[in-house]
């Protein structure tokens, strides 16, 4: 047994092992679980668990493409009419008979696809910042949008396989939950075991040293930038299913959301550092965070502030620059 | 001749903002119904300016605030809730009869101005708070900003939960800001010029103010080379909140009330940013100036309101403002056609 241990030639010490981010977002989301049931014993209940990571869920995949954009050291402001798209374009193929009904879902997404194209080409071709493209962009979609609607919501109603997805359970356990589930683990297996995970992380360390790597840096990032777009419109297809319908302006909530979950995750918005897990983290920090403010009844400008303040307090506990030498 | 080819090539984003507003403008003018039904007037197209200046001056105002803080290559997120936060604000304070609940009432001239005071001094306040947070706190501006903006929106929807104002707010006052000097040129716009004259121009050619580019450009050579880069950078987020409470106090102006509208607030704030860069302020810091912002604002309202004038049907106007905003931020921001080496697009 000795043996064995001395052949290690480096040990991390215990900080280094330890991803301080991760491990704070985690505690805090204990305090928050302990501070609640305090208040009430229904906190610690399954029914409202699994009803917070139902709402979590949805986050949690927008939140996963904007992630694999800021680990580029870029941000997609187009997320919110490109989840309103995605619900849009998927209700409205609902309209068009059985097939429709049956594409509905690939064409939602197929949709956002195409705007996290049009995103990805802009920035890594044209090398136009990413915060003003996606600005502009998500201004196109939001025309589009209200052209396609006439400004109202639309009267088409989500098709039953949405609904199934986004607002049915099974034994219990929420079907938007599972599907968290596969997209989480698909995202992991991505960033961690493919060499399009490992360009991701190169990139957003230094994108000159990974283009002189021989990684095609510019195809990288339209596949980032078109995945974000990908999962912001399959984001608002489930929203779709569980609302029943697609609505205006529903995802103007998600931008801000999503990025703070990904960064009180641990993942620095300059790129290149970061972990799934931590956005897993940061996500159900927010929604339960969220939660418990509007079940203790505190007003909706006291949980604005604590909220504000929360964030600012936690990412002054880890998410610091380093100083400037 | 050489120094007139540098003057010329430091300006030319501001050159271009110009341009593209007095086109647009123009063809504005030139298609507005009360023109094109009475004639080319004075009065005619002092009204039309009139009422042009009075909403682009809000916006104009928020980019100056985030020219600050884009020039030294941050980005401030809350200045469109520091507005809304200083509308509120300005709505309780800016009466005829400041202090009558205390026992002291200083009267329909001191009372507003003493408010207007207070309101400026919260949005300087705000700044102070992002610049603490992003400059000691060491953390990014995108994201210290949407944390502090919550907690600005929470504040002022404390304050006003629902749309409102105090019944001695000081209309007259807002009636003097809003009118035209000499029935020709409008109040807004002199008000305008003088904030520019009086703050933008000395700041710009102070230490401090150059202090502010020099970070933009590099932090690090800055920060070699001896420069107050913590005061510089504190200072533009300063500078950037007072100027977005000028932003709110003239929206209370407009409307003689105050609303915590969270939708407003992040319009301005996304507006801003388009300005900015339709007036030649570079996002990755260091160049432009407070003047190309303006324009910028200007020319951005103009195409809006263009879409009016003309006629577009209105379900597809939304549309084509997005693609016109689209086109004109990449032209002037897409770095493709402007690198030698293909190694430069990295930069």
């Amino acid at each position: 047994m000795t043996d064995q241990t001395t052949d290690v030639p480096v040990r991390l010490s215990f900080r280094q092992r330890l991803n301080v981010p991760v491990v704070t977002a985690f505690g805090c989301i204990v305090l928050l679980l302990v501070v609640g049931s305090i208040y009430s014993p229904n906190f610690l209940s399954p029914e409202y668990l699994l009803q917070q990571l139902k709402v979590g869920a949805f986050l949690g995949i927008i939140a996963t493409g904007m992630m694999v954009v800021i680990l580029l050291g870029q941000i997609d402001l187009s997320v919110p009419w490109t989840v309103t798209l995605g619900a849009m374009m998927a209700s409205a193929a609902t309209a068009y008979g059985p097939m429709g009904e049956v594409a509905a879902i690939p064409f939602g997404i197929l949709c956002g696809l195409l705007i996290g194209l049009l995103n990805g080409v802009a920035v890594a071709y044209l090398r136009i910042p990413s915060m003003i493209i996606t600005l502009a962009v998500n201004a196109v979609a939001q025309g589009l949008m209200v052209a396609y609607s006439g400004g109202f919501s639309p009267q088409d109603s989500a098709s039953p396989a949405m609904k199934f997805i986004g607002a049915q359970s099974t034994l219990g356990v929420p079907h938007a939950v599972v599907v968290w589930i596969i997209v989480g683990g698909l995202a992991v297996f991505l960033l961690t075991r493919t060499t399009f995970g490992r360009a991701i992380y190169g990139i957003g360390n230094k994108e000159s040293a990974a283009y002189l790597s021989g990684v095609p840096t510019q195809r990288v990032v339209v596949a980032a930038f078109a995945l974000c777009g990908a999962l912001a419109a399959f984001g608002g297809v489930l929203l779709a299913g569980y609302a029943g319908k697609a609505a205006q302006s529903m995802g103007d909530a998600y931008l801000l959301p999503a990025i703070a979950a990904v960064v009180l995750g641990g993942t620095s918005i300059l790129g290149g550092r970061g972990s799934y897990l931590g956005t897993i983290a940061g996500v159900i920090l927010i929604t339960l965070l969220q939660s418990i403010l509007s079940v203790m009844q505190i007003a909706e400008f006291g949980r604005q502030i604590i909220y504000g303040v929360i964030i600012v307090a936690m990412l002054l506990l880890y998410g610091r620059d380093q100083k400037l030498r | 001749m050489s120094e007139w080819r540098f003057w010329f090539n430091s300006q030319r984003g501001t050159l271009l903002a110009l341009a593209i507003f007095i086109l647009t403008f123009a063809i504005y003018l030139a298609n507005h119904p009360a023109i094109v039904n009475n004639g080319l007037t004075v009065q005619g197209v002092g009204n039309v300016v009139q009422t042009a200046a009075n909403k682009g001056i809000l916006l104009a105002l928020i980019a100056i605030a985030q020219t600050f803080v884009v020039l030294t290559a941050g980005i401030d997120l809350s200045v469109g809730m520091i507005f809304v936060l200083c509308n509120v604000v300005a709505s309780f304070v800016v009466v005829n009869n400041l202090g009558a609940a205390w026992g002291f009432d200083l009267g329909p001239v001191f009372g507003p101005a003493v408010g207007i005071v207070l309101v400026l001094l919260v949005g300087i306040a705000c700044g102070a708070v992002n610049g603490a947070i992003v400059i000691f706190g060491r953390l990014q501006p995108i994201v210290a900003t949407i944390a502090t903006s919550a907690v600005f929106f929470g504040i002022a929807l404390w304050m006003r939960p629902q749309p409102g104002a105090t019944p001695e707010f000081a209309k007259a006052l807002g009636k003097v800001m809003l009118s035209k000097v000499n029935g020709v040129i409008p109040a807004s716009m002199v008000f305008l010029l003088i904030v520019v004259v009086l703050l933008w121009i000395p700041y710009r050619r102070s230490v401090l103010g150059r202090a502010t580019y020099a970070v933009g450009s590099s932090e690090a050579a800055a920060y070699m080379s001896g420069m107050p880069i913590r005061s510089a950078k504190f200072l533009a987020y300063v500078w950037s909140g007072l100027f977005s409470g000028l932003g709110g106090l003239y929206i209370t102006f407009v409307t003689s009330s105050g609303q915590a509208d969270q939708a407003a607030a992040g319009t301005y704030t996304l507006n801003s940013i388009a300005a900015v860069v339709l007036g030649g302020v570079s996002l990755f810091g260091g160049r432009g100036s407070a003047v190309g912002a303006v324009f910028g604002a200007l020319a951005f309202l103009t195409i809006k309101d263009l879409m009016f004038v003309l006629n577009v049907d209105p379900l597809w106007q939304p549309l084509l403002q997005g693609v016109i905003l689209l086109i004109a931020v990449s032209i002037g921001s897409a770095r493709l056609f402007q690198v030698r080496n293909r190694l430069e697009l990295f930069g």
